[in-house]
């Protein structure tokens, strides 16, 4: 166990000094820069890579979180934690747009809300704010089309990604030149795996949503998802009873959309424990992508992240 | 990267490694890599299960529970569809002994340049061969690349073996040339593997199938390779971006990318000449004493200087050569071919500058390495050539330092990436030719004349109606008193150009040469007009980058095709459509058009007097100055 630590110890400095590279070089080749922040734990990890690669400066370039409206009520308690440390602007962006159309997971689907609520409104912010680079937590181990992105990842004007033409990627050297009106988007996370993530939230002592945690939560089974009844707009099918299970979640994203896991770890160790005898991936339990193999690289060709 | 243990007490431990998966069309590569993650446990059940479903998908007559590893890592739609790998895919792993990443490449020759984006940063190759075809022209250029790109150790996996009934002949004839191979092509750490990638021989674990292999599965030889990762021994780092919240701090920060700094050392800022002391090594943990090569710091010194980001801190008693002229390795990677003498954008460490390629000495067949004499660089094509740049930079051999030594080529037009390149040496002329400084400057030499030098540039279709406003121009200004050159394209293809033809990178150097020549008269005090077709956006910008602001006005003169063809004044157009003549702007050579010409002269019709009439009218309030100053 200790020459296994010893690994692992290194191989997160060597990752932790990429992503403050990559960082850095966004800071200085971009005119207005910007981080996504989706308030899980790729983004407190991305929060804090961003405070150590300015340091002793704050960071210059603000947050931005694309609301949809609805996430988890102890995500948004926590965004505003971090919002009100001081040391980093936060931009929160709803579509406004969807809010008037009543756009809702629960009676437009999972395809449709994420559309006009992530995909639009992210799109609507990045124009709004003119931002031409756009840094985000995704990991190549996440998903098969996120494994051939690049690092650097190039976007038209109208915010598409064209996976047969990527720019070739040589070493960490990397290709920042862009017209106006285009951008990319960039992803310090690229090499990292989850578990990478897990062990770094824990060497660092980084703050991560409770929800991360079991503990007993009031939860519907619904097409084969613990879903966690978060507040009343939430409507029960016929035969749906509310239960309260210990659970916890591996990724987060809107309530009616995230699957929870049943489980007892409610301390990170537990939760790295776990993690290491898992015989499930990461994304399983997200509704969003469950549609057929592959839809990944659509939505992300249009403009998802 | 990093991670080597030598020190550390479990010597089993080897830290992570980067390697590359690569082989031909059907080897099997994508299974082999599907395969080795099945092994290693690395697949979750969910994963399976999509994997299982999509195997019976795709291959509806094979038995329920055939597994096809290859959709594992085929992860773009059109890459299932064509069941071949278009772009580098990365996977991630590790075993109880090592952590690894590996980028799964392409083998196909049109995606070479996504197989140097995965050898870059890669360690260690696994090049997979056919038992059944044994070493192919692929096989050949795969290897080729992986030594170019630096790679060292390469494991031969040969493939297949359950198809040739695990025949240890095949196996060892196969295995045998590979290595001689290999140690043409500079790599000398070499093992080889007979496998199945189907049925998991020797892939995961050893194989019953081949007794008579020694050596152990591909797992263990990943495990156990000991790519004692090459480090640089020369303190570098390039400085990516400087920080300074307020007055009372300003740090370099930037990733060391070659030995190592100490507090207290001294460093010099380069490519000048500018010394200090490392004051402090920043980190948001605390300051350190020492920081080595892979680490991102802040370097604070001792004194004020003027450093920026593209400058690189060296170690002052042993720093980085500087050169602006280089010997290298280009691997071609734009869709749009390479011509020399074309102003690229250069970017190597934290630095950009304007660069060209002077000459290429030779381009090397990627299948078969041998040197052919070149014009021009295609898609995917080597070639070895010199580079000169605009500015000078810190440097070091690609051997030695791959950050320091391997550079980008950007277009400036797409800002595509249109090239990886691997610096050899500096040429010994670089540092030996110098700028010699002269008091008389091109203001004193205008002023004695009563103007303002200038730079005309006419650009437009043959027939057009360049010259001959030019011509009118010439005329106008000359009867005014002023002081004028008329270069026409066509007259200085007489004498200076005399040598150059119509082909695009012949066309790229005549426009080269007429605008060094321009320069040189405008500098000499002379209000210039230059008369050529300058059919490409990017020699025109290279022209006006010549230039000072204001000192160089673009003219358009924009007539339609079938305009300038009906006119046809020398009757060439006659001639191109017939054949005669090849590489004729507008007929079957392309004429990119300015975006933002700073005059536009619509020419069509007789109205050739009155342009000129108005662009002289134009041009007096710019050139009709006091020539000592304003």
């Amino acid at each position: 166990m200790t020459a296994t630590a010893l690994k692992l110890h290194s191989h997160l400095d060597d990752l932790e000094a990429e992503s403050i590279h990559i960082f850095r070089e966004v800071q200085a080749a971009f005119r207005h820069p910007v981080m996504l922040y989706s308030i899980g734990k790729d983004s407190s990890v991305l929060l804090h890579l961003l405070r150590k690669a300015f340091h002793p400066a704050k960071p210059a370039m603000p947050m931005l979180h694309v609301d949809t409206t609805w996430k988890f009520r102890e995500m948004i308690a926590f965004r505003d934690q971090v919002a009100a440390a001081g040391d980093v602007e936060v931009l929160v962006h709803i579509n406004q747009d969807g809010v008037r159309q009543g756009i809702s997971p629960l009676t437009h689907g999972a395809t449709m809300h994420t559309d006009v609520m992530k995909t639009q409104a992210l799109k609507q912010a990045l124009d709004q704010h003119g931002f031409d680079a756009a840094i985000g937590g995704a990991r190549r181990d996440e998903e098969k089309s996120r494994a051939k992105e690049r690092i650097f990842s190039f976007r038209n004007a109208q915010h598409r990604w064209d996976p047969k033409s990527q720019r070739p990627e040589l070493w960490h050297n990397y290709n920042t030149f862009i017209r106006k009106g285009e951008s990319v988007r960039v992803f310090p996370l690229s090499n990292w795996t989850e578990m990478d993530v897990w062990l770094y939230i824990q060497r660092e002592n980084i703050p991560v949503v409770p929800l991360y945690f079991a503990k007993p939560r009031p939860v519907v089974e619904r097409d084969g998802a613990l879903i966690m009844v978060d507040d009343d707009r939430f409507t029960l099918r016929e035969g749906e009873t509310i239960r309260m299970r210990e659970v916890r979640f591996r990724t987060l994203g809107c309530y009616p959309l995230t699957g929870a896991v049943e489980s007892t770890a409610d301390t990170l160790q537990k939760v790295i424990d776990e993690m290491a005898a898992s015989r499930t991936s990461e994304r399983q339990g997200r509704v969003i992508d469950q549609d057929p193999t592959a839809s990944m690289e659509r939505k992300k060709q249009e403009g998802y992240f | 990267m990093g991670a080597q243990t030598q020190d550390a007490p479990a010597a089993q431990d080897k830290g992570l490694l980067r390697f590359i998966t690569c082989g031909s069309v059907d080897d099997g590569k994508s299974t082999l890599l599907g395969r080795l993650l099945y092994d290693a446990g690395m697949l979750s059940d969910d994963q399976l299960a999509t994997l299982a479903r999509e195997s019976r998908r795709q291959h509806a007559d094979a038995g329920e529970d055939v597994l096809d590893f290859a959709l594992l890592t085929d992860g773009l739609d059109a890459e299932r569809e064509q069941g071949i790998t278009i772009d580098v895919a990365y996977r991630y792993f590790h075993t109880a002994r090592r952590s690894f990443i590996v980028a799964d490449c392409p083998g196909h020759e049109q995606y070479t340049r996504n197989m140097a984006t995965g050898a870059s940063n890669a360690e260690l190759a696994v090049v997979l061969v056919d038992a059944r075809k044994g070493l192919l022209p692929q096989t050949r250029r795969h290897t080729y690349i992986c030594g170019l790109l630096g790679i060292r150790h390469v494991v031969l996996a040969v493939n297949k073996m359950d198809l040739v009934g695990y025949d240890q002949g095949t196996y060892a004839a196969i295995a045998t040339q590979y290595r001689e191979l290999a140690q043409t092509l500079g790599i000398h750490h070499v093992q080889c593997l007979p496998v199945s990638a189907l049925t998991g021989d020797n892939v995961g674990s050893r194989s019953s199938n081949m007794p008579w292999h020694d050596g152990g599965s591909l797992l263990d030889a990943l495990e156990t390779a000991d790519v004692a990762r090459f480090r640089a021994a020369d303190f570098r780092m390039p400085v990516q971006w400087v920080n300074r919240p307020d007055q009372s701090f300003r740090g370099y920060a930037g990733t060391i990318c070659g030995g190592s700094v100490a507090r207290g050392d001294e460093i010099v800022v380069q490519p000048g000449v500018q010394r200090a002391r490392i004051e402090r090594i920043v980190t948001f943990d605390g300051d350190l004493e020492r920081a080595s090569e892979g680490q991102a710091v802040t370097l604070c010194f001792d004194r004020e200087l003027d450093a920026s980001r593209g400058d690189v801190v060296a170690d002052a008693l042993r720093p980085a050569p500087v050169a602006d002229q280089f010997t290298c390795h280009l691997l071609w990677m734009g869709d749009n071919a390479l011509l020399p003498n074309r102003t690229y954008r250069l970017k190597i460490g934290t630095r950009t500058v304007n660069a060209r390629v002077m000459s290429i000495k030779h381009k090397v067949d990627v299948n078969n390495q041998a040197k052919l004499a070149a014009r021009h660089l295609e898609l995917n094509e080597v070639g070895y050539c010199t580079m000169g740049l605009d500015d000078a930079i810190a440097f070091e051999a690609y051997a030695a330092n791959r950050s320091l030594g391997g550079f980008i080529l950007i277009d400036r037009q797409s800002n595509a990436t249109v090239a990886c390149g691997m610096l050899d040496f500096a040429l010994g002329r670089s540092s030996n030719v110098h700028w010699q400084h002269v008091d008389i400057d091109k203001r004193v030499r205008g002023g004695s004349k009563g103007q303002r030098p200038l730079c005309l540039w006419f650009t437009g279709l043959s027939g057009a109606g360049k010259s001959t406003i030019a011509n009118l121009v010439e005329r106008k200004l000359h009867a005014l008193g002023f002081h004028t050159y008329l270069l026409d394209g066509d007259n200085v293809r007489h004498g200076i150009n005399k040598d150059l033809g119509f082909t695009p990178e012949d066309r790229v150097e005549n426009i080269r040469r007429i605008a060094e020549v321009a320069h040189l008269m405008v500098d000499a005090g002379l209000i210039v007009l230059v008369s050529a077709i300058s059919p490409y956006r990017s020699e025109r910008r290279s022209a006006r980058e010549l230039f000072d602001a204001g000192e160089f006005l673009e003219v358009f003169v924009d007539a339609p095709l079938e305009e300038c063809e009906r006119r046809d004044p020398k009757g060439l157009y006659r001639k191109a459509r017939a054949g005669e003549i090849r590489n004729f702007t507008g007929i079957d050579a392309p004429y990119e058009r300015p975006e933002a010409p700073d005059i536009h002269l619509l020419s069509g019709g007789h109205r050739a007097e009155q342009l000129a009439e108005q662009l002289t009218a134009q041009l007096l309030a710019s050139i009709e100055q006091d020539g000592a100053g304003d």
